[in-house]
C-alpha cells in the first residue's frame, strides 16, 4: 500500500526522474536511505513502470508519424475486450491503448517511420483481426500538448529583479 | 522658488531596495532571490476568465466595495477556510492589492499623533504609511530566538498611552515567521487591555506547510477590534492583477470604505473576475504551488545550513531569511558582495526594519535549478571571505 509520502516521491518523480536520491531527500525532509528504500518498492511493485523521457520528436526531426486508431469490437464471452487488448497491445507500433466509452470501443495511438508504415499496419495487422468489426484511422497532424507537457516555446515571464 | 516637496513626503525614507534594484540592472547572469512573487504565472483559467471578461466588454467601474459575486464568494471561502466570518455587504471592501487595503485601514484608524506599533522585521511599507497618516511607527522587534515570532513581553514594553494600532503580518515576509493561536492569544491579551485595533496583513495565509493559518480576528474578541487584510498576489501568483480585500466590523470599514471611494473607486473590474475564477477553481493549481514552496523551502533550507549560513524553517510564506553574522560582514556588505562578487542578489534585512540586522532575505519563488546554482554560487562565496 502507498502512503502520503510515496505518492510525494511518485510525484517528484514523475515531474523529473533524474532527481537524485539525495536531491530528493532533502527536498521532502525524508533521509536518503528511506527514499531509496521507498522508491525501490514502488519499483519492485511496478507502481513505477520505467523511467523515460518526454521527447518533442517534431523538433527532433524524425520524421515519425503518429495516428489515432478507434475500434469497433465485438467483446469476447467471459472476456470482453481484454483478451484482444492484450493481443493489440503487443505490437510495438501501438503506443497507447485504451477501452474507451462512445462510438467506438478501443483507442490506439499507433507510431510508424512514415504513413505508409501506419496504414500497412492498420490494414494489415489490425483491421484484420477477428472481432474488430470497424476501424477509424486519424493521423496526428502535430501535437501541442504529451502527458501535460506543453510543446509550445513560454517566453521567459519579465519580473523586477528585486522587490520587497 | 520653494520646495513644494511636503514634509511628509521628505519625512518618509525611499525604498531601502532601490540601490540594489539599480545594481542589479547593470549586471547580467545573475540569479535573483531578491523578488518577492511567485515565479509562476497566473492559473491559465484564471487568465482566461479575464481575458474573456474584457471580450463580453466587462471594463467598467464596479461598485466602490467591489463585485458582489466577488464578495459573496469570499466571505463563504474564508469562513470555510479559516472560520473567520465578514458579512459580504457591510464588512468587506475588494482593494487594488493588499497595499491598498494597508493604506487604508491605517488611514481608517490613525489620528496625527497616534503611535503605530509594528512587528518587525516587517514589509516596508507599513511604517511610511503611518508616516503618511500622520501618525508614529514605533517597531517592535522579533527576534530570531522567538522563530521570528511576536513576543507579547516585547510588545507589552512598546505601549504607551498614545498608543492606537498594533499591525502585523504573519505568516511574515521576509522572515518566514508564522503565528499559532495560542502565539495570537498572548497577543491579544495585550491588544485588548490596552484596547487597540489590530491590522493583521495575512497576504501569505494560504502559504503555510506545517501548521494551518490561524486568522487573527478568530482569536479570542479580537474580531471586534481587528481590520483582516488579505489578497490574490500570492496564494494565485496574480501579483500583477492588484487584488486585496479588507475585511473589518461595520464601523471600521465603513470608514475604509469612505477613504477608498475617493482614492481608488474600486479595484480593476479584470483582475476583480480573474480573482473570482480563482476562488471558484483553482484549488489545485493553488495547492500545488503551495506544495512546490514546500519541496523548494526544504531543499533550499538545508542547503543554507550546511553552507554554514545558519536558518530558521521558515514556515510560512516564500522567504528564507538566514542570519550572516558569522561571516563578519553586515547584512548590506553581505547582500553587496555576494551579488558583485557571484551576481546572487539578496535583500538585506535591515531594509525590513527592527531585527532585520544580521540577516539577508532569500525568496525561494526561483526555480530548484537555480536555487541549487545559487547555494552553490553562496558557497563559493562563503569560502574566499
Amino acid at each position: 500500500m502507498t502512503d502520503e509520502r510515496d505518492l510525494e516521491l511518485l510525484r517528484i518523480l514523475e515531474e523529473n526522474s533524474r532527481l537524485s536520491t539525495e536531491e530528493i531527500a532533502t527536498m521532502t525532509s525524508l533521509d536518503a536511505a528511506e527514499v531509496a528504500r521507498r522508491i525501490g518498492a514502488l519499483e519492485a511493485a511496478q507502481i513505477i513502470m520505467r523511467y523515460s523521457t518526454v521527447v518533442n520528436w517534431e523538433k527532433a526531426g524524425n520524421g515519425e508519424v503518429s495516428a489515432i486508431i478507434e475500434l469497433k469490437v465485438s467483446p469476447e464471452r467471459d472476456f470482453g475486450y481484454d483478451r484482444i487488448a492484450e493481443r493489440l497491445s503487443r505490437f510495438r507500433q501501438v503506443r497507447s491503448l485504451r477501452l474507451i466509452t462512445g462510438t467506438y470501443d478501443l483507442q490506439l495511438i499507433v507510431a510508424g517511420k512514415n504513413m505508409q508504415e501506419v496504414s500497412r499496419f492498420v490494414s494489415e495487422h489490425v483491421a484484420p483481426m477477428d472481432r474488430i468489426r470497424e476501424t477509424a484511422t486519424h493521423i496526428i497532424m502535430k501535437s501541442y500538448k504529451e502527458n501535460g507537457n506543453t510543446f509550445f516555446e513560454q517566453p521567459e515571464t519579465e519580473r523586477l529583479p528585486i522587490s520587497p | 522658488m520653494r520646495n513644494f516637496v511636503s514634509a511628509r513626503a521628505r519625512e518618509i525614507p525611499p525604498s531601502g531596495i532601490r540601490k540594489f534594484f539599480d545594481l542589479v540592472l547593470t549586471m547580467d547572469d545573475v540569479i535573483s532571490l531578491g523578488v518577492g512573487e511567485p515565479d509562476f504565472r497566473t492559473p491559465w483559467n484564471i487568465c482566461e476568465s479575464g481575458i474573456y471578461s474584457v471580450e463580453q466588454g466587462v471594463t467598467s467601474y464596479t461598485s466602490n466595495r467591489g463585485l458582489q459575486t466577488l464578495r459573496d464568494a469570499l466571505s463563504r471561502y474564508i469562513a470555510q477556510r479559516y472560520d473567520l466570518h465578514y458579512d459580504s455587504n457591510n464588512e468587506m471592501i475588494i482593494t487594488t492589492g493588499v497595499s491598498e487595503a494597508l493604506d487604508i485601514a491605517v488611514r481608517a484608524v490613525v489620528d496625527p499623533g497616534d503611535e503605530v506599533l509594528i512587528a518587525q522585521p516587517s514589509y516596508v511599507s507599513y511604517g511610511p504609511c503611518v508616516t503618511l497618516a500622520g501618525g508614529t511607527p514605533v517597531p517592535v522587534r522579533c527576534t530570531e530566538k522567538d522563530r521570528f515570532r511576536l513576543n507579547p513581553d516585547h510588545l507589552a514594553e512598546q505601549v504607551t498611552p498614545k498608543t492606537k494600532a498594533l499591525i502585523i503580518n504573519f505568516p511574515n515576509n521576509p522572515t518566514g515567521g508564522i503565528m499559532s493561536e495560542s502565539d495570537l492569544k498572548a497577543i491579544a491579551d495585550i491588544v485588548i487591555d490596552h484596547d487597540l485595533v489590530l491590522i493583521s496583513d495575512e497576504v501569505y495565509a494560504e502559504l503555510t506547510y506545517e501548521a494551518r493559518h490561524c486568522s487573527a480576528a478568530t482569536v479570542g474578541d479580537l474580531w471586534e477590534r481587528t481590520i483582516t487584510l488579505n489578497g490574490f498576489s500570492k496564494a494565485y501568483a496574480m501579483t500583477g492583477w492588484r487584488i486585496g480585500y479588507l475585511c473589518a466590523p461595520q464601523d471600521l470599514c465603513d470608514a475604509a470604505l469612505k477613504i477608498h471611494q475617493y482614492v481608488m473607486l474600486c479595484a480593476p473590474v479584470m483582475g476583480q473576475v480573474g480573482a473570482l475564477e480563482a476562488i471558484r477553481s483553482a484549488e489545485e493549481e493553488k495547492n500545488s504551488m503551495v506544495n512546490e514552496y514546500r519541496l523548494r523551502r526544504n531543499m533550499f533550507v538545508a542547503g543554507l545550513n550546511r553552507i554554514g549560513l545558519p536558518c530558521h524553517v521558515p514556515e510560512g510564506a516564500f522567504y528564507a531569511f538566514p542570519s550572516v553574522e558569522k561571516t563578519g560582514l553586515s547584512d548590506i556588505e553581505f547582500a553587496e558582495r555576494l551579488l558583485k562578487e557571484q551576481r546572487v542578489a539578496v535583500v538585506p534585512g535591515s531594509v525590513f526594519g527592527a531585527g532585520g540586522e544580521g540577516h539577508v532575505r532569500c525568496a525561494y519563488a526561483v526555480s530548484r535549478k537555480e536555487l541549487t546554482a545559487s547555494l552553490e554560487r553562496m558557497e563559493a562565496f562563503l569560502q574566499k571571505i
